[in-house]
């Protein structure tokens, strides 16, 4: 039949055009195209891994960055807390200072305080001691001015020596 | 979609303005020498009285060959494409055009043969060198010219631009996917080292086939013939395939055909099959593309033809009938579609892997 007999016709001009169209584009065509695309692909290739590679590197970078932070952020903290510690101190310092320094100048104001009542004691004293005497003085003038008062005295006083001499007898 | 649309209005019309008895003869008698052809059988018994529509033969002239293309046709005007005769008989070489061997006149002591459809010598009734343009060249050298134009600028593309900065454009978008598809296609049957010397090739069936298929299908002039279903032009595929695949084969590939490793009673055998094979594979690339591409235009056509069946059993018959055969004509023109691209892949799979399998290296 027709159909499925090759014709001679046909299958000259296939070889022939065929033939020419495959030697043309095996030259000018497909080469040209597949090179360029397979230079794109291994560039693309070669883009893919080196963005892995940043990425690897940038996640490490992340890393450092989030490490360096947080010490930082101790660091400060640990400062912060010195600093807080230290102003304590200080004050706590200052406070004992000046409660040292009050307390031994309050002493220091007792003790004179003290010094002072003592010296105005004793000069009180030696007056009233001088007064008195005086006083005495012209008392016994007063009352021994007289012979007989002057005897009464001496009497009594012998008694009471010797009261008190039988008292201890 | 577009060739059963345009055919069936084509044909409706045509249909329409023929007075009635003789309306759906225009076809038939368009071509006279065809129309007598006794052997001409329609499969689908429409061809009781001598007026009727001659499905087979209608079928049969699209996806024949032919010394002049119909383009299309108008109530009794056709607009017909005559292509050159050259021919070798013996008187010599013959160049003239195929419009002198209308309606079986003879010229130059040419004619054409009513039965075969082919260039005859008048007297003697032998068959001369024909290499004359007919129909399926003038698609083929569409074709090649479309292929070369596409992929000539696709390179020039790539050549022009810098493919690390831009992304392809237009014609060059296109065409990558389906090269680059064929070419690591290659490189996963024949291997690493050497499929850059196949991959040519591969491209170059792969889109022919593709090329000439899908113009199968489009239903206008200069698309329409059916060139990837007409046994010659497949048959050359598969020799260059056959002919790459043994002429690079490998001396483990020979040795695997005619003393392959098998026992000793087996030893006489082995060479008959494994030539056998290997005479096989070029004869079912042949035929599964040459059958697939006739099959999908004969049943588009059919469908087609099943308008004008319907045609004389009434308008309502008709109009139905019409709804259905559209229908169905655009699924299975989808269908060809499809199958275009999947017969124009398996071929250059199957080509890939011979090759790949000639170029082993023995373990």
């Amino acid at each position: 039949m027709n159909l499925i007999t090759p014709d001679s016709g046909l299958l000259f001009w296939m070889v022939l055009i065929f033939g020419i169209v495959f030697f043309l584009l095996a030259k000018f065509g497909f080469p040209v195209i597949t090179s360029m695309v397979e230079k794109r692909n291994e560039t693309i290739e070669k883009s893919l891994k080196d963005a892995k590679e940043i990425e690897l590197k940038m996640t490490e970078m992340v890393q450092d960055h989030a490490r360096m932070l947080e010490e930082a952020r101790k660091e400060q903290a640990q400062i912060l807390r010195e600093a807080t510690d230290s102003r304590k101190q200080i004050l706590e310092q200052a406070k004992t200072d000046a409660r040292e320094e009050a307390d031994k100048i309050v002493t220091e104001a007792r003790a004179r305080i003290a010094d002072e009542k003592e010296s105005a004691m004793r000069d009180i004293r030696r007056e009233a001691a001088l007064l008195s005497v005086g006083v005495a003085e012209k008392i016994l003038r007063e009352e021994l001015s007289s012979e007989k008062a002057q005897q009464a005295y001496l009497e009594r006083l012998v008694d009471e020596v010797a009261r008190e001499n039988e008292q201890v007898s | 979609m577009i060739r059963v649309l345009l055919i069936s209005v084509l044909m409706l019309l045509q249909a329409l303005s023929v007075p009635e008895g003789d309306s759906l003869s225009s076809a038939s008698l368009r071509d006279p020498v065809r129309a007598n052809a006794p052997e001409r059988e329609s499969p689908s018994g429409t061809e009781a009285e001598g007026n009727d529509l001659n499905v087979a033969e209608i079928i049969f002239d699209h996806i024949g060959d032919d010394y002049e293309w119909h383009i299309a046709s108008w109530g009794d005007r056709h607009l017909i494409l005559h292509l050159p005769v050259i021919v070798h008989s013996s008187t010599g070489w013959h160049v003239f055009s195929s419009r002198h061997l209308e309606n079986g006149a003879s010229w130059e002591g040419l004619k054409i043969d009513p039965e075969k459809g082919k260039i005859i010598e008048a007297d003697s009734g032998k068959r001369p060198f024909d290499i004359s343009i007919t129909k399926n060249v003038l698609a083929l050298m569409f074709s090649c010219l479309l292929l070369l134009a596409v992929v000539l600028c696709t390179a020039r593309w790539y050549r022009r631009h810098d493919v690390l900065k831009e992304t392809p454009t237009g014609i060059a978008a296109l065409m990558e996917p389906l090269i680059m598809m064929v070419h690591n296609m290659a490189r996963e049957n024949i291997g690493e080292e050497d499929y850059r010397k196949f991959s040519p090739y591969l491209c170059m069936a792969f889109l022919f086939i593709l090329f000439n298929n899908f113009l199968g299908i489009v239903p206008f002039f200069p698309g329409g013939a059916n060139l990837t279903g007409n046994i010659a032009v497949t048959l050359v595929l598969a020799l260059f395939t056959f002919f790459t695949v043994n002429i690079f084969g490998t001396k483990h590939y020979y040795k695997e055909i005619f003393a392959p490793d098998v026992p000793g009673f087996l030893k006489p055998i082995m060479p008959v099959i494994e030539v056998f094979s290997a005479m096989m594979k070029p004869v079912s690339l042949t035929i599964r593309l040459f059958a697939n591409m006739l099959a999908g235009h004969i049943m588009i056509l059919s469908i087609v033809c099943v308008i004008f069946i319907m045609a004389k059993y009434g308008a309502v018959m008709l109009g139905s009938m019409s709804v259905i055969s559209v229908l169905f004509g655009v699924f299975l023109d989808a269908l060809e579609c499809l199958v275009a691209f999947i017969q124009a892949y398996v071929f250059t799979m199957l080509s890939s892997i011979y090759i790949g399998l000639a170029r082993q290296k023995g373990d």
